[in-house]
């Protein structure tokens, strides 16, 4: 690790508004696994778009191996031995893994010797996969392999892997890292972005730490604290959420037998799921993505109706009343996809309000709607769940995700629901943000309402929940209490490593 | 190099200012076109846009601009409904024919009786008869998941067929001396949508006048309309937020029907006078391209109608005055809709120069 690949000297990249990268300096080593740390927003992404080519910074330079780097796009950072593998998949379900590889290279080669390849290089880093098995069969955790093998066919200098673990079960998480462990031994490096501090400690030997598009701080991860690593990264002392004691009442929605088709050609049909969950209770539901988390959470919302009897609302069957008249009687949820599902994109955050709010906030009266009404409902989330935007007449879009999601949890909370259903309600928000979201929840909680919650962030499950369930293929394991459950048992019951390997190292 | 950058949000300016810049880009390179066949450009500008308003015989012309704008108005109205949703009713030239059609019929039926109750009744039965045609590809894609587009569109077709089987035998007129087509409504005093024909004025503006001010209400102020715009915006977010996509197709499809089969009734006894094998004469689809110029907002399609119906008229006079070829009026036309659908693209992205030296 003493040769530097890589050095960034005063990155800066402004946009309208804001600066995204201000100052930008440090240094990657060959075979460095380098985390680069920070909340949504400081700035992550676009300092690793600069080094990949899909961003051209306002100033600063760039060295690789010695050498002046300007990578004019993806493909010339590619030719100069950078490979990314994004948070989100860029693979087609219908075309098999070797195909798909195929079609991001520049050359491919005839389909039996690229095949003979994903093989070899599939073995030799312990990421077993079948070439010709079809994308839309295979699990999140196997989808990232094809996009970690389609880096590793360039025999790439520089391997850059953004939140790569969000999508795996902790025993999966154990492979990943021994791969990448083999690679860095290799002389690989490795930019690596993440917020989760454990990994960062296991994994990294060096981080760099952004906050407001500034170089921070960098650390030593197995030498620093996670709870020192936190507050660089927040910039001040973070505030844990705190769970009042808990009187638990009567159920207050039940899951019976329920069995109900995805809607969607490659989504997961669930089978027999049943669950209960009581006033005053956070039933966490655990499990990796794409597991049919989308599915339950149409189900409970009205989006998919089922047979009567198999939801029911303090006993009352509602499996055939729709979206809206759930929300009338107090069962509101905020699904995963915040655009395109939970708000709509080019509307603007007034409309949004009105998207769920229109019933129990009383914002329309015999069809006519009320958008003063609505405008305040949504000026009320916008402060109390410090959405920063410059007003309510924005659309959608414009906002960041984080703020998005913390806009789109606020609609739901704030209409005092008798049970929720959050899918992924922390998902890409920063650390304190996710900590006012959570909060929120166990107030909720703990002014009796239920809460289910689905995610695949597990110290988030771990934190509020008092149950916790996995979904694995269909079909959600018994709810154990959360209180004693360990590592290893929470990784079975998502399903374990799902038949992978481990690393032959 | 010239970059487009996508804006964080659609510019209200504009979206404003697009329809302005594109009648004016519609002057000058159709001037140019005119010039380079051979005409005084100013003066045919002046002839298409100005002379049917305030020329020597605008008198003539301004009552023929609310005779060809009602319908295309109350057509477009509808349209813009689905279109705003995302249901492509393409077929509104067929709802119009069988609203006529329809409407007509019920009139023809109650000849020679005058009485009161018979214009209403031809209108009901106008509304029902689009409403009827259009409710064809609603089924259907909601039973069936056909595509509204195709079937909305064959349809058309099927409707001419009628049309002319109608003109030919059920509702010809028994004095017409064999000639095909009906009896002339204009002759009939119960069976009239004319209000006073000198100012161009029939049931048909009135209903267009309404139907804008309908929409404009639904769309703005109603859930309904509302859950039309998400339906276009987000139709996830639609389902989630409570929206029956089958029932919103069925309602949108049947609206622009209605509104079609309404706008049929009236021209056919109107304007038209008579049902005949060449009635329709393509409001059906001009409104397709009123909806979209008029950005499908309600006051922007009701302008939108206006200025179709100028460059018609205008272009008639064009013709006829100054000896253009109809096919530079048509091409003058499609200018209008090409500089509106490409400078639409400023609302939603700037275009920024970018040097392309590296940093």
């Amino acid at each position: 690790m003493s040769d530097i690949l890589l050095s960034l000297r005063g990155l800066t990249k402004a946009y309208p508004g804001v600066v995204a990268n201000d100052n930008v300096s440090f240094d990657i080593g060959t075979g460095e696994v380098h985390a680069l740390l920070g909340e949504n927003g400081a700035g992550k992404s676009t300092l690793v778009k600069m080094i990949y080519g899909l961003v051209k910074p306002d100033s600063g330079t760039m060295t690789l191996r010695g050498k002046a780097f300007t990578p004019a796009e993806p493909r010339a950072a590619r030719a100069d031995g950078i490979a990314m593998v994004f948070q989100h998949f860029s693979l087609f379900d219908a075309l098999n893994v070797a195909e798909n590889i195929a079609l991001g290279m520049e050359n491919p080669p005839p389909m039996r010797d690229l095949a003979a390849r994903i093989r070899e290089v599939s073995e030799t880093y312990g990421l077993p996969l079948d070439p010709y098995r079809t994308v839309g069969d295979l699990s999140a955790g196997e989808r990232q392999r094809v996009e970690i093998i389609r880096c590793l066919l360039q025999d790439p200098k520089l391997l850059i892997m953004d939140e790569p673990t969000s999508v795996l079960t902790p025993q999966e998480v154990e492979i990943l890292f021994k791969t990448l462990r083999k690679l860095s031994e290799e002389g690989t490096a490795i930019l690596y972005i993440s917020h989760k501090l454990e990994e960062i400690r296991a994994l990294c030997d060096h981080a760099t730490v952004l906050r407001l598009g500034k170089n921070v701080g960098e650390c030593v991860p197995s030498e620093t604290s996670a709870r020192d690593m936190a507050e660089l990264m927040v910039g001040t002392a973070l505030k844990t959420p705190t769970r009042a004691g808990r009187d638990m009442g009567d159920v207050a929605l039940e899951i019976v037998a329920l069995d109900a088709k995805s809607p969607s050609a490659f989504g997961t049909s669930l089978k027999s799921v049943s669950l209960s969950v009581r006033k005053g209770e956070v039933l966490g539901i655990g499990g990796v993505a794409g597991n049919g988390q989308d599915e339950l959470l149409a189900v409970l919302s009205g989006e998919i109706l089922t047979a009567a009897g198999s939801v029911k609302l303090h006993g009352r069957p509602i499996g055939q009343t729709g979206p809206t008249a759930r929300r009338a009687i107090g069962l509101l949820t905020a699904p995963e996809e915040r655009l395109g599902h939970a708000a709509a994109p080019d509307m603007s955050l007034t409309e949004n309000a009105m998207l769920t709010g229109s019933v129990r906030e009383n914002l329309e009266s015999r069809g006519f709607l009320k958008w003063r009404a609505a405008q305040g409902f949504a000026e009320k989330i916008i402060e109390a769940f410090d959405v920063r935007t410059p007003g309510p007449n924005n659309a959608a879009r414009s906002l960041s995700g984080g703020n998005l999601q913390k806009f789109v949890i606020g609609r739901e909370v704030l209409q005092r629901p008798e049970v929720l259903v959050v899918n992924q309600p922390t998902w890409g928000v920063d650390a304190s943000a996710a900590a006012a979201i959570r909060q929120a929840i166990l107030d909720l909680v703990a002014k009796g309402s239920a809460v289910i919650c689905i995610s695949q962030d597990l110290d988030e499950l771990m934190e509020i929940s008092d149950r916790f369930a996995a979904l694995n293929e269909g079909r959600l394991s018994e709810p154990r209490p959360t209180t004693g459950l360990t590592v290893e048992e929470i990784g079975l019951m998502m399903g374990g490593a799902h038949g992978m390997e481990v690393a032959h190292v | 190099m010239i970059v487009l950058e996508k804006r964080p949000q659609a510019s209200q300016l504009w979206s404003l200012a697009t329809p302005v810049v594109a009648v004016l880009a519609t002057m000058v390179f159709g001037g140019l076109l005119f010039a380079l066949l051979g005409t005084q450009p100013v003066e045919a500008i002046r002839t298409i846009f100005w002379d049917p308003l305030f020329g020597e015989f605008a008198f003539y012309y301004r009552p023929q601009l609310l005779v060809k704008g009602a319908p295309l108005v109350l057509i477009a109205i509808g349209l813009s409904l689905g279109f705003k949703a995302g249901i492509w009713n393409i077929g509104a030239e067929g709802q119009y024919i069988i609203g006529a059609l329809t409407g007509a019929g019920v009139g023809l039926a109650f000849y020679p009786l005058e009485a009161w109750y018979i214009f209403p009744l031809m209108v009901i039965a106008g509304a029902l008869g689009g409403w009827a045609w259009a409710m064809i590809p609603g089924v259907l894609k909601v039973r069936f998941g056909t595509n509204e587009i195709l079937v909305s569109l064959m349809l058309v077709y099927v409707a001419e067929q009628l049309l002319a089987s109608m003109s030919l035998g059920l509702l010809k007129n028994p004095q017409g001396f064999g000639f095909p087509g009906s009896r002339n409504l204009n002759e009939y005093e119960s069976a009239n949508s004319w209000i006073n024909q000198n100012a161009g004025l029939h049931w048909g503006v009135v209903a267009a006048t309404i139907a804008v001010i309908f929409a404009y209400v639904l769309l703005n102020r109603h859930m309904l309309g509302f859950h039309i715009r998400l339906t276009g915006d987000a139709p996830r977010a639609a389902r989630f937020a409570g929206v029956s996509p089958g029932r919103l197709v069925l309602f949108c499809l049947g609206a622009s029907g209605m509104l079609a089969g309404l706008a049929g009734l009236f021209e056919v006894a109107g304007p038209a006078g008579q049902v005949s094998i060449d009635f329709n004469t393509g409001y059906g689809f001009t409104a397709i391209i009123v909806a979209f110029l008029g950005r499908l907002h309600p006051i922007g399609i009701l302008l939108a109608g206006l200025l179709m119906a100028l460059t018609y008229i205008g272009g008639e006079i064009a013709q006829s005055q100054m000896g253009l070829p109809a096919a530079a009026i048509q091409v003058f036309q499609g200018m209008l809709l090409f500089f509106l659908l490409a400078l639409d693209l400023l609302t939603n992205y700037r275009i920024r120069l970018k040097s392309r030296e590296v940093a």
